[in-house]
This record gives C-alpha cells, structure tokens and sequence, in this order.
C-alpha cells in the first residue's frame, strides 16, 4: 500500500460505541453537528413530509374523481391544495436535497465537515420548526373549531386576497412566518455549503475536478442565495401590511398586486431551478458509475449550469403573460425561456452520450435516472409549448401547465430523489436497498406517474382550470379525471412498496460494503457508513474519478485530463 | 496507509470559508435590500393622500458619519494586523461612536416625522416604503453595533488578539456593506426621490 495516494480504509466495521439507552441515542440526534446526522436529519424529516403532502394530493384527487363531488368542502379543498403545494416545494424538495448535499458534499470534496458546522445543526432546526410551525396552523388560531386555520390562499399567495380584508385569521401569517423561518434555515444551508465547496476542498480537488454533483450544488446554493431572499423580502412586506397597516399590496391605497407577482416569481421561478439542478446533479454521479464510463463532456455540463444560473433569473414573468405586460416584456420573457431550453438540451445530450456504448447496468438507480431523462425531455417540451406567449394565454391556469410543472417535479426532480436514495443508502446504513422490491417500486411508480400526468395535458388542453373545488359533468373532463385519480392511486402504492422497502432494507438488506457500485467518487473511499471524522488521512485527488485511479493504477485519469 | 507521496499542487491554499461565507450572507443581503429599494422605487409618486417625501431633510451629518465609519475601522483592521490592540481597541470603539451616532440622527429624523409632519408606517404609501427601506437598514447597522460591541468587550477583557485579524476583518466586511447600502438607499430616498 505504499504507493496509495488515498486512504482506502481498512475496516468495513465501525466499533460501536456502548450501548446507549433511548434518551442518549435521541439527545445525539438532537445535538448533533456532524453534517452526516443532519444530512439524514434532513432526508427523514422530508420523506415524513412528502408522505404528508402526497396524503394532501390524493384527497385532491378523490375530491376530483367524479363531478359534483364532496369529498371535501370548498374551504379545506384551499387549504389541501396550498398546503400541498407548499409543503412538498418548502418541506420536501429543497430540505431533501440539500440533506443529500449536507450528507454527499463534504465527502465528496474529502472534507471532514461541512464549513460550519453548528450553523449547519442551525439551519437544519430553523427548517424543521418552519414545517412544524406551518403544520400547527391546523389546529392552532382558531383552527380546533373546524379544519383549522391552515393557509389557504394558494402556494403563490396572490395579492389582494392575502390582505387582512380577504383573509382574516391567521391563515396567510402562518404561510408567511412558517416560510420565513424555513428560509433563514435554508439560506444558512446555502451559505455553509457554499464555503464548504469553496474553501473546504482537500488537496488537489480542484474546481475542475470536482464531481458533478458538488458543482451543481454549488449553483444551487448560489443560487439560493438570491432566490429565497427576495420571498422573505417580500413575505416581510406582506406581514408589515397585515400586521402594521402597511400598503404595499393594497390597491386601496395605491398599492399594486401586480407587484406581489413579481417578487413572488422573482423567487418562484429560479426556485425552480433550486430544485431541479440538484436532481441534475444526482443524474450527473449515477448514469456515468451505471454506464461504466466517464461523464461526457463535463466541462460542457459545467458550462450549461453556469448558463443556466444565470438565465433562470430572467425568466419569471413568463408566469405573468396573462397579467398585461407589454409586448416588449412579453418578447424578453419569451425569449429568455426559450433560451434556457438550449443549455437544459446539452445536458440531455451529454446524458445520453454518457449512456451510448456504455455497459449499461440497469440497476435500480439507474432505472429511475433513465426515466428522468425521458421524462425530463417531454417536460422542457411543454416548458417550450407554455413559453410561446399566445399559446400561453390559450393555457394559463389550466390544468396543462399543472401537467408540465408535475412533470418536471415528479417525473424529473422525485425520480431522482428516488435514484439518489437507492444509490447512496448502502453508503448512509451499510446496507443494500432490496433490488426485488426496487424494481417494483419503480414500475409501479412509473405507470402511475404516466396515467396521473400524461392525460391531465390532455384535459387542460379541453379548458380545465387548475385549483377548482368541482366541475360539471358535461365537460368530457369525468374519464380523464377517472383516471388520472387511479393513477394517482397507482403512484400511492409505488410510494408505499418504496417505503417497505426502507423500512425492511435498513434491518434485513445484505451488507454493502464500502464501495458497492464500483464508483468512482471520493465518498465510496470511506467505510458504510463513513466514521464520525470521514477520513483516516486527508485524501488527495488527481483527477476527476480519484477511485478509479486508485484502482486501475496502471491507466489512472489524470494522464488523460491534464 | 503509510504517508504517500503527494504529486498533487505543493502549495494547496483555499478562500477563507468565514470570507466566502460573509460574501455569501452580503449577496443574499443584496437581494433583500433590492426587494425593498425596488418596491420604494416603484412607489414613488403613488400615495393618495398625506405626506410626500418632500417633508425629508437630507441627513448630511448622519451620512459622513456612517461613512466615515468605514475608514475608522479600516484603520482598525490595519491596526490588529500588526497587533496594535490599544489602537484597535481605539478606532474600534470610534467606528461605534459613529455608528450611534448615525443611529440617533435617524431615531431623532423619524421622531420629527412621526410628530410633526404625521407620517407613519400606515399613514399611506410613502409612508409603508420609506419606513420598511430605512427601517431594514437601520436594523443592519443595529444588528452590526452588537457584533462591534461584543468583540470591543472581549478586546477590553483582553480576549481578542492578533491571530483574529481575520474574523475582525470578516465582520469589518459586514460593516462596508451596511455603509455601501446606505449610499443607495441614501441616493434612492432622499435624492431620486425627494
């Protein structure tokens, strides 16, 4: 072992520590600062939260099956479709990410934490009491007298209906408090794991030869920077007008709405891309280690998410076509959407490049990358359809665009986060995810996903609204709601063989081992899961793929990247 | 796992994270201020009824000094370098001076419009914007008096030496940027928008 250059660690077997009773193990996780607790911190926090949204979605569409249906009233109908939407973009999307990120990132650019660590603990709480707070309004207020007094406004909260006239009660201040808190939590995730990736890299991990999935973080987080702001700006506006008689959204007093839906986009949109560029960057780590070859064209795939940081600021109004911009606004918005569809292309391309010739493994992460990529072309698709200004007026508000968005966040982002899960949880437990039951959650999941999504474009092209309590059986709309409320259903099921599956792979999967994909990153270096201090030695990488080099040392990369 | 050899780059030097760090928390800052500045530009000229920003006195004394603070503390981040703490210890309690003063200027300017000219958070337009946008910059320089005061307690008790020049000029950092602020929002309120 003299000639290693990186510390492949001995022992798979981590010695525990005692044996600890309940309130020792819980106090460890609630005091914790190591950036892998908090990672899965995180993720756990967010899967309870995307089984509690997903619950919120199926009500919808049990309300939505038939015509003339009273499942729910119209007033918790509001307030599940709020929630629903709030809860999986606040509470599910960006905490799960960014926990893969706490967990990944720091591994992958061989540090031993992330860059501050208790704001990293900090962080996590802050987003943690924002759902919790979020979810209090259920029954806090006056909320025992009833369903509660959960937001109910929409997740975009259009002014005026936020104003203290329309919406009395406490409603629209748990939306604007419970996200606030959330948002100083996620910008001190933001910041840290921008230091982190900045200033914590080990030796020889240079900008250029970090993984994909840490660059993409790294927009993402920058991005973050500038795109939850703007929403607790404008969030703080709001709360000085309900609270202190403020204008700003009061068109009794000269205040603009129109206003409100520009800082709301302001933040929206990019959001978007906060949560679609990590999904990116977990497509970036698993088709190259599943294709058994390189990532194709990486520093194109660098270029493409530096290109689309930056357009993905100046694009928001494309949700405002219908507001009365003028026309020259209408064209730069437009535009810029159109143009964002040509780095998102390359990345497909690089994608499918990376996948052509490889000795494709098609094992569960996998399969949900490549459906992903499939996915993910059909929804740029109708993102290019939806971005032609009259075509968007013909559209708006109508159940396509929930199509595309549903398509983009669940066929693209969910997959991932799915693929992510199966790929990195031998690594996080040491244990193998079962593959049986992998497969099936997939097909499962897919087929719902299709017969939820695939006909909803179909029935927002026949007129139907988005966020309609109910609708008349003389539409043509009751077959194509039938079976988007059974797919719906199917999805359910995938989501619960999936949860078996963790459920029975964290106490029966077979060992993993330290590296069992044969990847090629630095995390698959330390032992599953990785000790407290990750690494033995502090690593030292030449090249892009440092375990390859290590294990094929008579080929390493770094003669070819150099 | 014997000590390997080590091809990679000699001489591996990365950005301080605290630097990266308060860059980054200064360009989420920038956002919000930008939030706020747009929504006091928008609005210029909307209010219905009372006050206009007319009634505003251009605080002259109260911008040199808030500027000025960000050459005192300039010269203290000099000083700590060198480990010149009595000097520190000097232009660091000066720069709060300063920033107390600049504190009062704006309690004393908001006292005269809230009693003699009416003009409230709720009164009207004017009123919501000019207050939040001045507000939220009066809360940073607040914010950043208690960061400049606990680090004077501890250089007084003897705690903050040479080897934390570094953390000092991360903080210093924060202080440029509330002054920097204040030049647009100086140049937004009370010259734009008078």
């Amino acid at each position: 072992m003299a000639d290693q250059t990186l510390p492949i660690p001995g022992p798979t077997e981590i010695p525990r520590i005692g044996t600890a009773g309940f309130s020792e193990w819980l106090h460890s996780w609630i005091v914790t600062v190591d950036h892998k607790k908090l990672g899965i911190l995180y993720v756990a926090y967010s899967l309870f939260f995307l089984l509690v949204g997903g619950v919120e979605a199926m009500c919808i569409r049990i309300q939505l099956m038939f015509p003339h249906n009273h499942f729910v009233s119209p007033q918790v109908y509001d307030e599940l479709f709020t929630m629903h939407g709030t809860t999986m973009v606040f509470l599910v999307g960006m905490p799960i990410l960014f926990g893969f990120a706490n967990y990944v990132v720091p591994l992958m650019v061989g540090a031993r934490d992330m860059a501050f660590p208790r704001l990293n603990a900090l962080s996590f709480w802050l987003t943690a009491f924002g759902g919790i707070l979020l979810y209090f309004s259920f029954v806090g207020g006056f909320g025992l007298y009833g369903m509660g007094s959960a937001p109910d406004v929409g997740w975009f909260a259009y002014a005026p209906l936020t104003a203290k006239a329309f919406t009395p009660g406490h409603n629209t201040d748990y939306w604007a408090l419970a996200l606030i808190v959330a948002g100083f939590g996620t910008l001190g995730t933001a910041i840290n794991l921008v230091a982190t990736i900045i200033s914590m890299r080990c030796r020889g991990m240079t900008l250029f030869r970090m993984p994909l999935f840490v660059w993409l973080m790294l927009a993402v987080s920058g991005l973050t920077l500038v795109t939850i702001t703007p929403l607790t700006a404008a969030q703080v506006m709001l709360l000085i007008d309900r609270y202190l008689g403020g204008h700003f959204f009061d068109t009794q007093a000269g205040g603009s709405a129109l206003i409100w839906i520009h800082f709301f986009w302001i933040f929206g949109h990019p959001e978007v891309y906060v949560l679609v560029l990590p999904a990116f960057g977990i497509a970036s780590e698993i088709i190259p280690v599943f294709s058994r070859k390189a990532i194709f064209g990486y520093s194109t795939m660098v270029g493409a998410t530096i290109a689309i940081f930056f357009i993905s600021l100046a694009v928001w109004a494309h949700h405002m076509f219908t507001v009365g911009l003028t026309s020259v606004s209408i064209a730069f918005f437009v535009l810029a959407t159109m143009v964002i569809a040509v780095p998102t292309g390359i990345k497909i391309f690089n994608w499918l490049a990376t996948m052509w010739g490889g000795r494709l493994r098609f094992d569960t992460p996998m399969l949900f990358c490549v459906a992903f990529v499939f996915q993910f072309v059909i929804a740029g698709l109708t993102g290019v359809i939806l971005a032609v200004a009259p075509w968007d007026w013909e559209l708006h508000n109508s159940y396509f665009v929930i199509a595309h968005f549903h398509y983009v966040l669940v066929g693209a982002i969910v997959f991932n986060i799915f693929a992510a899960i199966y790929y990195w949880f031998p690594k996080v437990t040491g244990r193998m995810m079962s593959e049986k039951l992998g497969k099936w959650h997939f097909w499962v999941f897919f087929a719902g996903f299709h017969l939820t999504f695939d006909p909803m474009h179909v029935v927002g092209l026949l007129g139907m609204p988005r966020s309609i309590y109910t609708y008349p059986a003389n539409r043509g709309w009751n077959t194509l709601n039938m079976v988007i409320s059974i797919g719906a259903f199917v999805q359910a099921i995938g989501v619960l063989i999936f949860v078996w599956n963790l459920i029975q792979s964290l106490r029966h999967g077979k060992e993993a081992g330290n590296d069992p994909w044969d990847a090629w990153t630095l995390e698959w270096a330390t032992p599953s899961p990785p000790p407290p201090y990750n690494f033995a030695v502090d690593p030292v990488v030449r090249s892009r793929r440092p375990l390859w080099d290590i294990k094929h040392p008579d080929d390493p990369d770094w003669k070819y990247e150099e | 796992m014997s000590t390997a050899p080590i091809y990679a780059d000699e001489n591996w030097n990365l950005p301080s994270r605290g630097m990266v760090a308060m860059i980054s928390l200064l360009i989420g800052e920038s956002a919000i201020f930008t939030i706020f500045v747009v929504a006091y530009i928008f609005y210029i000229g909307h209010s219905v009824t009372g006050p206009t920003p007319a009634i505003l006195q251009v605080p002259i004394l109260n911008t040199i000094c808030l500027l000025s603070s960000s050459i005192t503390i300039i010269l203290a981040e000099r000083a700590i370098e060198h480990g010149q703490m009595r000097r520190f210890a000097f232009f660091w309690a000066f720069t709060m001076a300063l920033g107390i003063k600049f504190l009062v200027g704006t309690g004393l300017e908001w006292r005269d419009l809230i009693y003699n000219h009416g003009l409230t958070i709720s009164t009207n337009l004017f009123g919501t914007t000019f207050y939040s946008l001045v507000g939220l910059h009066a809360t940073h320089v607040v914010i950043g008096l208690i960061m400049l005061s606990i680090v004077l307690i501890f250089t007084l008790t003897g705690h903050v030496k040479q080897q934390h020049a570094e953390r000092i000029k991360v903080l210093a950092l924060y202080w440029h940027f509330v002054d920097a602020v204040w030049v647009v929002v100086f140049t937004v309120v009370y010259i734009v928008g008078r």
